[in-house]
């Protein structure tokens, strides 16, 4: 794409645990609120101090929120990786450097323009102490960025005095910092480039927010009053917004007690273990992890499954195997979510794609999770939950309630002639269930072990699976109350684009550059499993359907050939697993190598 | 879980408690344990220990993981919730039932497999929380359903049934519960309900985690000579250092208090525990001491048992977590949710 007027990509690379943090937020919330489309992803390291870290924002007017690998712009502030940054920025691009130190020659390139800014030197002259030197020279270069790309200097001193307002004696640091780097620059060099951004008005029904920001908001508002967790990278945000989120909303104004239980257990198995005894016992309740701590709770989900206890699980994925790159993006987790635990297995999952995605799957795992007693998985990954998405604002509809499913009231026991926890008694494979502690006709003994429909201990071969099979069924029942697919359609198109979950941005951006190009496919996202027949149909109708996934064994394309019987010779597969977010161009390039081959 | 139904006959000259109801109302199915399982024993404590509480049954709800003693819950309060979850998991599901409800009277039944292999960390955890859960460890050194290997509670020099001497360090719950702050620690023998089931009554009582340590033997692959989980070794080697006795708030002016060496512990709800000293040494509030007797006792190869240890300032899970008072799985939806109006105030923060 041509870069220029609101349109482009910044890369900031500075070493982690130095306070770069604020400066990027500070420019990328600038440009939102100067009404310009933006996102932006943090590449972050497993360490608190040291190892490199980048940000990268992109800037575009069209609103497509994929990633792009190669940048009109690099903040170059780390020369631990000054090779690979210069490698990275665009023929015609820019470079800025910390001119305190010499940048070697050797790393300089004919194609781009190499801005240098003494950061370090005025920094040093302006402020006192270590720390604050550090701090400040990130804010010096929010301030040249904001000269050189043009960012609204109203706008910054706006942002800053929001978030120093308590504190006044940093925010006279800031502004003092942000002037350095603004006057340095003004007076140096010709501002702004030709990459720059002018003001427009496509982002005042946006927020900015991460997706485990949003998920936690959802359980919020869904009603979940028990949280139990274990913490890790990159789901414990998850918990966080929702400890911050109830101080907020839970807190009885008058008692001062609180209306949740957030447990820290010690470890996943027990996290799980907690979530599945507290929706036993009738409250709504959910875990968030990532695959390790899906790993470990595969025992208890299987009882979760079998003796129909609700649990809403989020798996915020991250690349592995093993511990894996615990701070990069993946989807290697969705056939391991499918059919997660030993024994015969199938769970329901949601996919969001986003964080407004994530706030409303929240609820309605939440609804399917009670509905179905079944374990209800939210498949999101380090992308979604932990970078800033610009996205509509949420809504709220005040009339929704939840649907906690066939609980049996005290009144309703006293009616009943008789009560059997696992008989199908309306036909849909839905048992009713009660909750201890309310009335002695709603006892009933939960097991892992053999029961028959009356909740009693069996060997029987006939009565075993006559509940088995009664639970294939209801959960099979659940697709069509999961999530549909989001489907769009060209006409004349005989080939499709599948994907799920994050890959979303950068497939429509990639449907819509093949469009401009003459080349049309239509577009199916799944966002909720098992499979309905639309599925199924959809993979049928096109000659070829590039399945479009992060992950190294085409997981999605393999749970779409188990599920809907599908051949595998018209599911081509498209997969990216370094780590990062996808990008279009990845998907434009594999597309089209596949089509020249097929041609 | 096999279990047989109980034929319903009650004789009308049943006692009745307090609530109207006679034992038989505490009772479940019929054991499908051995024969002289300890564990048939302890359940019929806890049979009398709620029946004399006059607790309504349905109240309660039990809770257990995987093994011979896990299946116990299935055979008393038949008109309670039972969760029989999986291996050594059960502090976990209990965890979770009492921050849904934190007035649930929870009891969880577990064994020295459950409690001290594979699920050790769980009940080190729902230690520390201070989970509102009196929870029997059904002690017998073996593995049971798996016929016979040895538990992380068998004591170094043991013989199994086979012939195998154990050469490992046990690892003793009571010890280990003291040491990570647990509020009640006792230790009973299956074979002597006189002394049981008052230590069962005060545990449920207790407002945080009540752990009780019951030497259970296994008739079938741990109880003969070798064994020091055996009947005979278990009755040889007992010695009880604390004789604990719940008095009910109601039933308190009846009690008179003026013999011995009784001390009494005021409990949450008003009911009080009195502890008559039969070693003089002992002081079942001073943790330490505690420690150090039961410890001093154990390294001369006796079973010290009795109320050991109870605080009276045990503030539950539930209080630390500064939850409401009663249950929340039942708290009103709109008390809940903030609801569209709020959301739109909030969505200010992120732009």
């Amino acid at each position: 794409m041509t870069s220029g007027v609101n349109e482009f990509a910044i890369k900031i690379a500075t070493a982690n645990g130095t306070g770069s943090g604020s400066a990027n937020s500070l420019i990328m919330q600038a440009i939102f609120r100067m009404g310009i489309p933006v996102t932006g992803k943090n590449l972050f390291p497993s360490n608190i101090q040291g190892l490199p870290t980048w940000y990268e924002i992109r800037v575009n007017k069209d609103g497509y929120t994929g990633r792009t690998p190669t940048f009109d712009f690099m903040v170059a502030l780390n020369n631990a990786t000054y090779a690979k940054d210069v490698a990275e920025v665009k023929s015609g691009g820019y470079l800025l450097y910390d001119s305190t130190w010499p940048f070697s020659e050797e790393l300089r390139r004919p194609d781009v323009t190499y801005i240098g800014v003494p950061l370090a030197e005025m920094c040093n002259l302006s402020f006192k102490g270590v720390r604050e030197r550090i701090l400040m020279k990130n804010i010096a270069y929010a301030g040249a960025l904001a000269a050189l790309l043009n960012i609204d200097p109203d706008i910054i001193v706006e942002l800053t005095q929001e978030k120093y307002s308590k504190k006044q004696s940093l925010l006279e640091s800031n502004r003092r910092a942000i002037a350095l780097g603004f006057d340095y620059v003004k007076a140096h060099f010709d501002c702004p480039l030709p990459v720059r951004l002018e003001k427009m008005d496509a982002t005042k029904d946006s927020i900015l927010i991460d997706g485990n920001t949003a998920a936690s908001l959802g359980c919020v508002f869904a009603g979940a009053t028990v949280g139990a967790w274990y913490p890790i990278t990159p789901s414990t945000s998850l918990m966080e917004g929702f400890t911050n989120f109830c101080r907020r909303y839970r807190v009885d104004t008058v008692t001062k007690r609180r209306k949740y239980a957030i447990l820290q257990a010690e470890d996943e198995l027990s996290a799980i273990g907690m979530v599945i005894g507290a929706s036993w016992a009738g409250a709504r309740a959910f875990t968030p992890t990532s695959g390790p701590g899906i790993s470990l709770m595969s025992e208890f989900i299987g009882l979760a499954y079998y003796a129909e206890v609700p649990a809403v699980i989020f798996d915020v994925q991250r690349t592995g195997p093993s511990t894996g790159m615990p701070t990069r993006t993946q989807q290697g987790d969705i056939m391991m979510c499918a059919y997660a635990s030993h024994g015969d297995t199938k769970h329901i999952c949601l996919y969001p794609a986003d964080p407004h995605e994530a706030f409303e799957m929240a609820v309605k795992a939440f609804d399917l999770a009670e509905r179905y007693q079944t374990p209800v998985f939210v498949l999101s990954d380090l992308d979604i939950g932990m970078n800033d998405w610009m996205i509509p604002k949420l809504k709220w509809d005040d009339s929704y309630r939840p649907d906690r499913g066939k609980v049996l009231s005290s009144e309703e026991l006293d009616a009943a002639t008789s009560f059997f926890r696992y008989l199908d008694v309306d036909g849909d494979g839905v048992p009713y269930r009660t909750v201890p502690g309310v009335n002695p006709k709603g006892a009933y003994f939960t097991r892992g072990s053999g029961h028959n429909q009356y909740g009693a201990y069996t060997e029987d071969s006939d009565e075993y699976q006559e509940v088995l099979d009664r639970i294939a069924a209801k959960v099979k029942g659940s697709a069509k109350s999961v999530t549909p697919p989001a489907f769009k359609r060209k006409i004349g198109a005989k080939t499709g684009i599948v994907t799920v979950g994050g890959c979303h941005g950068a497939c429509v951006e990639a449907l819509d550059r093949m469009a401009a190009e003459g080349i049309v496919h239509d577009y199916m996202r799944i966002r909720g499993f098992p499979f309905d027949d639309d599925v199924r149909e959809f993979l049928e109708m096109h000659e070829t359907n590039y399945v479009v996934e992060q992950n190294r064994d085409g997981q999605l394309r393999s749970l779409l050939m188990l599920e809907t019987g599908v051949s595998g010779h018209k599911l081509e597969s498209i997969r990216y697993y370094s780590g990062l977010p996808l990008s279009a161009q990845v998907v434009i390039s594999a597309v089209k190598e596949k089509q020249r081959r097929a041609a | 879980m096999s279990y047989i139904v109980k034929p319903k006959v009650h004789h009308p000259s049943l006692q009745k408690n307090a609530i109207g109801r006679t034992r038989r109302d505490y009772e479940g199915a019929i054991s499908t344990l051995c024969a002289g399982c300890g564990h048939d024993s302890i359940t019929a404590a806890l049979v009398q220990a709620f029946w004399e509480l006059d607790i309504e049954p349905y109240k309660v709800a039990k809770f257990s993981g995987i093994g011979c003693s896990s299946k116990t819950p299935a055979y008393f309060l038949k008109e309670a919730h039972g969760f029989n979850s999986v291996h050594g998991r059960m502090p976990a599901v209990a965890t979770g039932a009492g921050a849904a409800n934190r007035d649930l009277i929870m009891v969880g039944v577990s064994g020295d497999g459950d409690s001290l292999s594979i699920g050790l960390g769980q009940l080190c955890h729902a230690v520390r929380r201070n989970v509102n859960l009196t929870y029997v460890l059904e002690n017998n050194g073996v593995y049971g359903l798996t016929k016979g290997q040895f538990s992380a509670s068998a004591d170094p020099g043991s013989m199994s049934k086979k012939g195998d001497v154990n050469t490992m360090a046990a690892i003793d719950g009571v010890l280990m519960a003291l040491t990570l702050g647990a509020t009640f620690v006792a230790r009973s023998f299956s074979g002597d309900k006189a002394q049981l089931v008052p230590i069962l009554k005060a545990a449920i009582r207790h407002r945080g985690f009540a752990f009780i340590d019951v030497i259970s033997p296994c008739v079938t692959f741990n109880d003969h000579e070798g064994s020091t989980k055996s009947y005979a070794y278990t009755r040889e080697h007992q010695l009880e250092v604390v004789q604990a006795d719940l008095v009910l708030p109601q039933a308190e002016i009846a009690i008179d208090y003026s013999h011995g060496e009784a001390m009494r512990v005021q409990m949450h709800d008003g009911s009080v525990v009195t502890l008559r000293k039969v070693d003089e040494n002992y002081d079942p509030t001073d943790r330490d001491r505690s420690y150090e007797v039961i410890r001093k006792h154990l390294l001369a190869g006796e079973v010290a048992t009795g109320l050991l240890y109870i605080s009276p300032e045990s503030v539950d899970m539930m209080e630390q977590n500064e939850a409401v008072d009663g249950p929340l799985f039942n708290l009103p939806f709109e008390s809940l949710c903030p609801g569209a109006a709020e959301l739109e105030k909030l969505q200010t923060r992120f732009r």
